[in-house]
């Protein structure tokens, strides 16, 4: 049933890229817990607005954990503690009266942050520029039925192409490893005829790209699956690691 | 301030879409064969900015790219890919007929005229069946996991306002596929240094060079400075503008802006009152709600839509003392089901929204609010099983638990109409270019092929079908004469104009320093919109509509309060510059809506309806795409008529019954 709740606040502020960050406190009360969390910050903007301060910036704009803008990390989890959810799927019904939540950015290397709870993740763009795709060009394509594909192999494709690139992989990783991300794109080519061509200098040209932007190594602590909004499993980064071993051998 | 006035509809003069000789089935050929192209080593002379990476500006910019043109592409969000088009849900359609259900290129474009209730261009809509199965062909080779069958090869579900099965899809997540496929293809091109991509910058103009489209002014959304571009054209696919209403089932960033700034720069504005209200959204909770989440139209597959057959059992439900489950068959209306035995649960979008509202509207809707219907999956879970519809839909019901905290699988899901999507738009020739030489549209962003309602899973295939298949042969006939035009300098006086004005635009409201944020403001606006622009529209709401309409206009640059620089990343300054345009476009909209003495697809006049409730066309006097001129702050626009004249298809009151 809705209630109204009263919480506080524990908020990053960071008004630029180079300027020091730190937390303020905020306390809000009357949230309906039928609202969502980001709701709840719109709320708190709209007071500080009311108060002529400057509201809180964070990415966000679907709101309903397609898009993957949002990305907020909820009392020390990516997205919150509610699992398969994005930011903007939580709501306030998961906390309870007199909570003191804090909220922080994305913190790593690879992400660096843009001003308050907003990062820059233009790194995940680079990583699919790389490679990310099949290189075919619009046109002269044979018809869409012409290459059956086992349904099985669709529907895993289909898993590993869910990733919304929000990047709550990095953020929970503590090498900063954006392996789950890079895993899910090679492991959906890997799946499908479409995909056989280019399969090994993919592999490698993504995972080049990731190691030159800064992104730390794998070392299997399962914590991205754990956290992914979107349940990609780590069974991805298995392929990827056999796909860039065939890769290297190749060399 | 503009005069409510409506300019009298007889006298309007007419404009040409321009569109080729020949059958119906022969235009899109014909035009190919005799159309100008550019050969490759000009098109590595020629720019063309991009705005938008959704379905339309994506493929677009792709394949512009691969042809061998310099693109530059812009978008607001951080990346290409989180573009609107991600959130779409249900499928995208196409004439494949593999279903052997008796589909064909001309059933999809009867299906899609009729559905647009007669309101969109016959040659356009051809087309654009034409050109859905090689949509699908590309898409599958891009590598998007379409549903497929045991055999391995690709499924089809039904979408409403179809008697075939065309649709394909992707679980619930079919925009997200489309789009991601399409933002590879652009990835590759940009990790190639043909595609420029700028994200997180907001298109604020369009620079006009001796009356063409020479480029645009943006907003770097991180430094907040004003940035210009230069190329040889512009197109624009910013989406639709939805968001005018403040609660849709857009995004948040969905916007009517750039639209306006064409308008404002020449090109004409069609149809604006031609929005789509979805009939199956999550019915409105709150005061603080932001926005509104919609539940795909596929679910009309499979779920049966009913509200309690008398008002007692209503009114106790409202209040909690009966549960939907307790109601027997017999004591359940299945409306749609009732009164269209023909299609049933899978009307078209306009028909089903303003029975539910009927329903409601007569006491006997149900939730707190009594503002919702039931969809129910009860019966399909008994003849499917759990697992099936899970497997159908399981993303969808996720989503719907996770908001209403209730389980779908259980009880049945609470349904209400929501603005979704907008047939009208900047108003475009069969070339896509708009009045403005060298600018185009494409995507939700034009007018479209749609009419005056659009059918489930007909974005999707327009978006790729302008961008993939149509704008990168049409704008070749026009670049063609561009060859020996030399790139343009953005320190020319033309960008210099058009700069200044940006940044007074934006001091002026930084000026204000009122005490009303803009979400107030907007949902103010929203809340106009709803009322009296809605799914029921009259002469003497939307003359209201239009008086509200100009004090929210008064109210927004006298006090409306934006804090912070405007020299910076600034939230609350991009809501603003983009709701001063929606105050532009709901007065457009109720304009429209009022000159429009008919009811067609999602136009909705109460004046003009059958004993049935039926919507009532006026052919005689409306068959006509509405295109207006603007003529300057504070004037009145002017009308244009794109007569819809038909050489195929006879117009027919549209039927669903039998
Ligand atoms: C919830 C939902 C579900 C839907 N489901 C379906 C479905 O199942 N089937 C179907 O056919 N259709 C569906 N639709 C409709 C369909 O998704 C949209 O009509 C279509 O995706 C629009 O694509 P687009 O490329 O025109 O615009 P969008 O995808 O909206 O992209 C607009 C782009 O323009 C950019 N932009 C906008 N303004 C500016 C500016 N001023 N400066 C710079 N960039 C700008 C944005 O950043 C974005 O990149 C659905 C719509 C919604 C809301
Ligand atoms: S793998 Fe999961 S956590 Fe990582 S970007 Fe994709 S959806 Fe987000
Ligand atoms: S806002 Fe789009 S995923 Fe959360």
């Amino acid at each position: 049933m809705e209630k109204n709740i009263n919480i506080t606040l524990k908020i990053w502020r960071q008004a630029g890229p180079k300027e020091k960050g730190k937390f303020e406190t905020y306390k809000l009360e009357n949230i309906s817990t039928d609202s969502s969390f980001l709701e709840m910050l719109d709320v708190l903007n709209e007071k500080l607005v009311r108060e002529r301060k400057e509201p809180i910036a964070f990415d966000h704009d679907c709101r309903e954990g397609i898009c993957g803008m949002c990305g907020l990390y909820i009392n020390g989890h990516p997205h919150g503690l509610d699992g398969e959810t994005t930011t903007c799927q939580l709501h306030m019904r998961r906390f309870n009266d007199g909570d003191t939540i804090t909220i922080e950015p994305w913190r790593s290397t690879g992400f660096p942050v843009i001003k308050d709870l907003i990062v820059n993740r233009g790194a995940f763009d680079k990583i699919i520029q790389a490679g990310g795709y099949v290189s075919v060009n619009t046109g002269g394509i044979p018809d869409g039925n012409a290459i059956p594909i086992p349904r099985h192999k669709a529907e895993e494709a289909m898993d590993a192409a869910s990733c919304i690139g929000c990047g709550a992989c990095v953020a929970a990783c503590k090498n900063g490893s954006a392996m789950l991300f890079v895993a899910a794109k090679v492991s959906q080519f890997a799946l499908l005829p479409q995909g056989q061509v280019e399969r090994v200098a993919r592999a490698k040209a993504m995972v080049s790209k990731m190691d030159e932007l800064g992104f730390g190594n794998c070392t299997n602590t399962g914590a991205c699956e754990a956290e992914c909004p979107k349940a990609i499993s780590i069974s991805h980064i298995a392929r990827l690691n056999r796909e860039y071993l065939k890769a290297k051998f190749k060399d | 301030m503009t005069k409510k006035q409506v300019t009298s509809q007889t006298e309007a003069p007419i404009i040409d879409a321009k569109i080729p000789e020949g059958h119906l089935a022969e235009k899109w050929t014909n035009y190919k064969a005799n159309q100008k192209l550019v050969n490759p080593a000009n098109k590595r002379r020629l720019d063309i900015i991009v705005v938008g990476t959704g379905l339309a500006g994506a493929s677009a910019a792709a394949s512009l790219a691969e042809l061998g043109f310099n693109v530059l592409n812009f978008c607001i969000q951080d990346s290409p890919r989180r573009a609107h088009s991600i959130a779409a849900q249900g499928g995208i359609n196409a004439a494949k007929n593999y279903q052997n259900d008796g589909d064909s290129v001309y059933r999809l474009f009867y299906d899609t005229l009729k559905g647009g209730d007669y309101r969109a261009r016959e040659a356009n809509v051809y087309r654009l069946a034409e050109v859905s199965n090689s949509i699908i062909d590309q898409c599958v080779a891009q590598g998007v996991p379409f549903a497929r069958e045991y055999g391995g090869l690709l499924d089809n579900r039904s979408f409403g306002g179809a008697q075939v099965s065309r649709t394909f899809y992707a679980r619930g997540q079919t925009g997200q596929q489309l789009l991601l496929g399409a933002y590879s293809a652009l990835s590759r091109q940009v990790g190639k240094g043909t595609v420029k991509l700028y994200t997180r910058h907001e298109m604020l103009d369009v620079v006009i060079i001796d009356g063409r489209a020479r480029g645009i002014i943006a907003r770097n959304l991180v430094t907040g400075k004003i940035e210009r571009f230069s190329a040889h054209a512009v197109v624009v696919g910013s989406g639709g503008y939805g968001n005018a209403f403040f609660l849709s089932t857009n995004a948040m960033s969905c916007n009517g802006s750039a639209a306006i700034q064409m308008y404002k720069k020449g090109a004409f504005f069609a149809n604006p009152a031609f929005a789509q209200i979805h009939p199956t959204c999550i019915p409105v909770h709150g005061e603080f709600q932001s926005k509104l989440t919609l539940m795909s139209e596929s679910l009309r597959n499979d779920g049966r839509i009913w509200v309690p057959k008398k008002k007692e059992d209503a009114e106790a439900i409202r209040q909690g003392k009966l549960k939907p489950t307790d109601l027997k068959e017999e004591d359940r209306d299945y409306f749609l089901e009732r009164r269209y035995p023909a299609f049933g649960n899978l009307v078209p979008r306009d028909v089903a929204s303003r029975a539910s509202k009927e329903r409601c509207d007569a006491g006997y809707g149900v939730g707190n609010t009594g503002l919702a219907v039931y969809l129910d999956f009860e019966d399909s879970i008994k003849r499917l099983g759990e697992d099936v519809v899970r497997a159908r839909y399981g993303n969808l019901f996720q989503m719907y638990e996770k908001i209403v905290d209730d389980n779908p699988y259980k009880t049945p899901m609470m349904i209400y109409p929501a603005i979704h999507y907008t047939m009208g738009g900047i108003w475009v020739d069969y070339e896509l270019q708009t009045t403005v030489k060298g600018l185009f549209c494409i995507g939700e962003a034009n007018f479209s092929d749609h009419g005056a309602n659009r059918l489930g899973a007909s974005a999707l295939m327009q978006g790729l079908a302008d961008g993939y298949f149509i704008l990168p042969y049409t704008i070749q006939n026009y670049l063609a004469d561009q060859i020996r035009v030399p790139r343009f300098s953005t320190e020319l006086p033309e960008f210099d104009e058009a700069e200044n004005q940006i940044s007074e635009k934006i001091k002026r409201i930084m000026a204000v320093q009122g005490k009303r944020s803009v979400d107030s403001i907007h949902r103010e606006l929203g809340l106009v919109m709803w009322d009296f622009v809605g799914m029921g529209r009259n002469k003497a709401g939307l003359e209201h509509a239009l008086e509200r309409i100009q004090k929210i206009r008064k109210e927004f640059w006298s006090n409306v309060f934006v804090p912070g620089k405007a020299e910076d990343m600034n939230n609350e300054l991009e809501k603003a510059l983009r709701v001063a345009d929606f105050i532009e476009i709901g007065e457009l909209m109720a304009r429209d809506a009022l000159l429009r003495e008919e009811s067609c697809g999602g136009h909705f006049r109460e004046e003009y309806q059958t004993e049935e409730g039926e919507a009532l066309r006026n052919d005689e006097k409306f068959a006509f795409a509405s295109c207006w001129k603007f003529n300057g702050e504070g004037e009145e626009p002017t009308l244009f008529k794109e007569m819809l004249e038909y050489e195929f298809v006879k117009r027919q009151q549209r039927n669903y019954k039998a």
